[in-house]
């Protein structure tokens, strides 16, 4: 009775609209998983587990009362950006990036924290400054922003670091940043370009200039780009069917476990799929901006607005690149690619969304 | 919009918040809108063509080469055919360190420097992603040392391949010709002729002789494998298959035996020979003598040997048989003779006196005959049988060049004479338009005078000699020569028969015929200009000698072999037919250097009619006779 009791104290913190969408996109996920590692049983199972680990953070977060987040917030900032300053000083080089920590027993990817820990840190911020908010808090947010985001991208690891400075900026947004500076910041930035060109590195630079022409060179660095452009484009209006992708099956796809399943998606299911999909994710994030209007407090809307966005940063960037409108970055689609990391992060971020939504009522407006 | 810096009430706050919500949410589903323009623009608008792309990305062909058609002489002897045999290929591209690569194949197989050498020059002269042979016969060891080696050596392979080979090594050279590694020249043939897509697959192509003239029908028809392949190049699966149509095989009129028969009574000798049968145009010999083996250059020759044949003196290179030009000589007489009968110019029995030459009227030049005092009185058997100068001197002056050249182009003198083989010269039969081709003086009484002993402008191959000989013995039908008798359907093995082809039928009254074939028999009798070559034998020969002039021998000179370079003496020239009664044989023969016709050129054109017509051996090629019957003394040679 006692368990009962608690399951269903548990159960409580869940939404149960969200949980369903997330449920179905994890459905798609094994389906498109199963044919994308050619049919293998024990890349089936890894990838469950993934699910079953993230759910798990997903469902403690979504029970952890918004306050106690809150009150998380400056510590996680912090070891976050001491870990970003220890991997620029001692990190492991992998693939040419400096993106790793070892902490004795495990590696860890301090960049990934940041993702969580930078939302939190902002919107504590702001949650703090909300009855004095003038214009130097913007500018302490950004700071506070920049800071973590400069790391990240020094690994190198622009992707990151973009999606670092997204969810940053989605609490600055829904906190309140005047138009007039993101107008200001557009232009800025558009004027900077040829300035940040210079700071790119070749391989980035190369990235960029392969979108415009992936033809250019077919075998080298387009060659991501224009199989995952042929993966999709073959599929058709309906797809090739399940199981049935060439171009997946036959490792013409690079990565089509991870960062490129979308092609294998697109390949098998069609635009039918691939419309199902947007739909899924537009759900999604719909759900998540309307737990966000109704949330009670300012951390609590920040915190939920800048997730969702998050969410559809993710989800957007990666279908962009992989249909080949956006540069390729190292961005897994969400719930859809394996790899677990990223798999904890996503839930970590729906479970606080549940927790805002479900925790409402025992919050002090 | 709300001045951040107002300290703000909770509602204007929280409406702001909400305003911001629904502009983040026109921003994704704006981003979405993007993204499904996206993907309608490629799997609905383009569909088509990355559905072709990842079809061609999936699926390759791979070419399956035909195997190339056997060459077979007319008793079924293999004069080329394919062998299969273990190589050992590298695939340049693939390989980082060419050499490194190669030194470590050295260990496990015998690669010698010739090899090394080989293989750099096909290498600079291949196609880009081509597998280049670097040895070729490996034993059965040294394929399983180098397939256990093989993980540690990427781009090497062990390949089962079919080798062109020529049995008779540099028998009929000239005839069968070689195929050799399709060069950049030979690929923009093919493109240009919208080949190429046939020759996928293949390496090799013919460059010379038949080879090169069948090779439609030798290559045969290119199949080919739809490969399901991965990434990485890998065959996943065969998805269907079209199996390749090898070559036609070819079956000559050429009989190997004859053929090596003729070739060694050249022997040391320089010429050609060429032995046609008169009923059919059918290539009964083909000699250019020296000739080469072609098996050297099916892979590339090496250097050694290449410059072994292409600077030898005896330029054995040179098919003289159709790329050799001579003048006639005497054996342009019986055919003078013919056309004077059929102008009306003589009877048989018109008689001239030859004081031993010819000067035209007016003119104190004298055109000299070849025996110094003259024949004294010659009819037309008589010029033919001693082969009188003057005779035809006046003859040829008679007539006149225009009527020359139109009698005499009815046998195929001057004009190419379509054999089955590339690279023909058509040689010189002079006329008016000639000279004015080919000079700006008009045409000289006086080159029409030397014009009918087949000396001056005159040029001729063998093998138009040939055809006129055979038109003679067949009473007046110019053949194209052909060397194919029939070319057998590799599917069907339906054996098609290449019909003779007549290029001209020569209206020859049967009376001027035989008297000319009279003549030509009688100079293989004594008094005869060849009396010699058919001492013995058990036909009738009809023939005519001749000699052609390699330089000129200024008028009050004296032609003298012994006192002469070896190379400036006359070129030999003999033309005959046998049996003469019932011609099967008819043969031209040039001896470069070899003096009087009858004499070089005689005994060679015998061997070949004995073997022929009788099957009979040359004394040098009869079988080893058993030492006791060599006690005995006699040995039948006849």
């Amino acid at each position: 009775m006692r368990i009962k009791r608690w399951l269903l104290k548990i159960a409580a913190h869940l939404d149960y609209p969200l949980l369903f969408l997330l449920f179905a996109l994890m459905l798609l996920s094994l389906f498109v998983q199963y044919s994308a590692a050619g049919e293998d049983d024990a890349h089936l199972l890894a990838h469950g587990i993934n699910m079953l680990v993230a759910l798990t953070v997903m469902v403690i977060v979504a029970n952890i009362p918004p306050q106690y987040l809150l009150a998380m917030a400056v510590p996680l900032y912090t070891i976050g950006v001491i870990l970003l300053i220890g991997v620029a000083l001692f990190g492991d080089v992998v693939n040419g990036s400096r993106r790793w920590l070892h902490l004795g027993i495990t590696r860890i990817q301090p960049s990934e924290i940041m993702k969580i820990a930078m939302p939190l840190m902002l919107a504590w911020y702001f949650h703090y400054h909300e009855a004095t908010l003038r214009l130097k808090d913007y500018g302490v947010g950004a700071l506070l922003l920049a800071i973590p985001v400069a790391l990240v991208a020094r690994q190198p690891d622009l992707g990151t670091a973009l999606l670092i400075a997204a969810s940053g900026f989605y609490v600055l947004f829904f906190a309140g940043l005047p138009w007039r500076i993101m107008v200001g910041m557009a232009v800025a930035g558009g004027a900077s370009m040829p300035v940040l060109w210079h700071f790119l590195h070749d391989y980035q630079k190369n990235r960029i200039l392969t979108l415009l022409d992936p033809s250019q060179d077919p075998l080298g660095a387009g060659y991501h780009i224009i199989q995952s452009t042929i993966a999709i484009g073959s599929g058709g209006s309906f797809g090739k069917g399940w199981l049935h992708g060439t171009q997946s099956h036959l490792d013409f796809l690079p990565e089509h476990t991870t960062d490129f399943v979308f092609a294998v998606f697109g390949e098998e299911f069609g635009l039918l799929g691939n419309i199902l999909l947007l739909l899924l994710y537009l759900a999604i994030i719909a759900r998540g901006l309307t737990i966000a209007a109704g949330a009670p407090t300012l951390f609590a809307r920040l915190m939920a607005g800048s997730v969702t966005l998050a969410f559809f940063t993710y989800a957007f960037v990666n279908m962009g690149m992989v249909s080949g409108i956006l540069p390729v970055v190292g961005i897994p689609l969400p719930m859809m690619s394996y790899g677990g990391t990223a798999m904890v992060i996503v839930m970590l971020g729906f479970g606080i969304l549940m927790s805002v939504k479900t925790h409402r009522k025992l919050l002090k407006s | 919009m709300n001045r951040p810096t107002e300290i703000k009430h909770y509602r204007t706050e929280l409406t702001g918040f909400r305003h911001r919500i629904v502009i983040a949410a026109g921003f994704v589903v704006l981003l979405f809108l993007l993204l499904l323009a996206r993907f309608v623009y490629v799997q609905i608008l383009e569909h088509d063509r990355y559905f072709a792309l990842a079809e061609s990305n999936r699926i390759s062909i791979v070419p399956t080469p035909p195997n190339r058609g056997i060459i077979m002489d007319r008793n079924g002897v293999v004069m080329a055919h394919n062998y299969s045999a273990y190589t050992l290929e590298l695939t340049p591209s693939k390989i980082d360190n060419l050499n490194a690569t190669i030194d470590e194949l050295a260990k496990l197989v015998e690669i010698t420097p010739s090899n090394r050498k080989h293989f750099a020059k096909i290498m600079a002269e291949s196609r880009n992603f081509e597998t280049l042979p670097l040895r070729t016969r490996l034993t059965d060891e040294e394929v399983a040392r180098v397939a256990a080696n093989r993980y540690r050596l990427p781009g090497v392979e062990v390949k089962a391949r079919l080798f062109r080979q020529y049995p008779q090594g540099a028998s009929a050279s000239h005839l069968i010709g070689y195929i050799g590694r399709i060069n950049d020249a030979d690929l923009k043939e093919l493109q240009d002729d919208g080949r190429y897509d046939n020759y996928r697959g293949t390496d090799h192509i013919g460059k010379v002789g038949i080879e090169q003239s069948y090779e439609t029908q030798l290559h045969g028809i290119t199949g080919a494998e739809q490969v399901e392949t991965d990434a990485g190049g890998h065959a996943v699966r065969t998805l269907a298959h079209t199996n390749p149509i090898s070559g036609d095989n070819l079956v000559l009129y050429l009989d190997s035996k004859l053929e090596a028969i003729a070739e060694q009574a050249f022997g040391n000798y320089r010429g050609a020979l060429v032995a046609l049968d008169p009923k059919t145009g059918g290539v009964l010999a083909f000699v250019s003598h020296p000739g080469f083996d072609p098996n050297l250059f099916v892979d590339g020759i090496d250097s050694t040997n290449w410059s072994a044949l292409n600077d030898s003196p005896d330029r054995p290179l040179l098919n003289r048989a159709i790329r050799g030009a001579y003048p006639e000589g005497s054996t342009i007489k019986p055919f003078m003779a013919l056309a004077g009968l059929h102008y009306g110019l003589r009877t048989p029995e018109d008689s001239i006196s030859d004081p031993g030459f010819f000067s035209l009227p007016g003119s104190s030049h004298r055109y000299r005959d070849w025996k110094p005092n003259g024949h004294g009185t010659v009819n037309m058997h008589n010029a033919i049988v001693q082969s009188c100068d003057t005779y035809f001197y006046r003859l040829a002056n008679d007539m006149g060049i225009d009527r020359m050249h139109s009698y005499l182009s009815q046998f195929g003198f001057g004009q190419k004479s379509g054999i089955d083989m590339d690279g023909e010269l058509p040689g010189v039969l002079p006329s008016r338009e000639w000279k004015a081709q080919h000079s700006r003086q008009p045409w000289y009484p006086g080159e029409t005078v030397i014009a009918g002993i087949g000396q001056g402008y005159n040029l001729t191959t063998p093998l138009q000699l040939a055809v006129a000989t055979a038109a003679l013995a067949n009473g007046g039908t110019t053949l194209r020569p052909e060397i194919v008798k029939s070319i057998i359907d590799s599917r069907t093995g339906k054996r098609t028969d290449i019909a003779p082809k007549v290029v001209t039928r020569i209206d020859i009254p049967p009376a001027q015929l035989q008297t000319i074939v009279n003549a030509m028999i009688d100079v293989t009798r004594p008094g005869g200009t060849a009396a010699s070559v058919a001492i013995g034998a058990p036909y009738l020969i009809a023939a005519k000698t001749g000699t052609a002039q390699v330089v000129g021998i200024r008028q009050n000179e004296k032609y003298n072999a012994s006192h002469m370079l070896a190379t400036h003496r006359d070129h030999a020239v003999f033309i005959a037919f046998a049996p003469a009664d019932a011609p099967k044989i008819a043969i031209a023969v040039l001896v470069e250097n070899g003096g009087h016709g009858g004499t070089a050129g005689g005994p060679i054109a015998r061997a070949v009619m004995d073997y022929y017509l009788l099957g009979k051996l040359p004394k040098a090629m009869a079988p080893a006779p058993v030492p006791e019957n060599v006690a005995g003394g006699t040995v039948n040679a006849d």
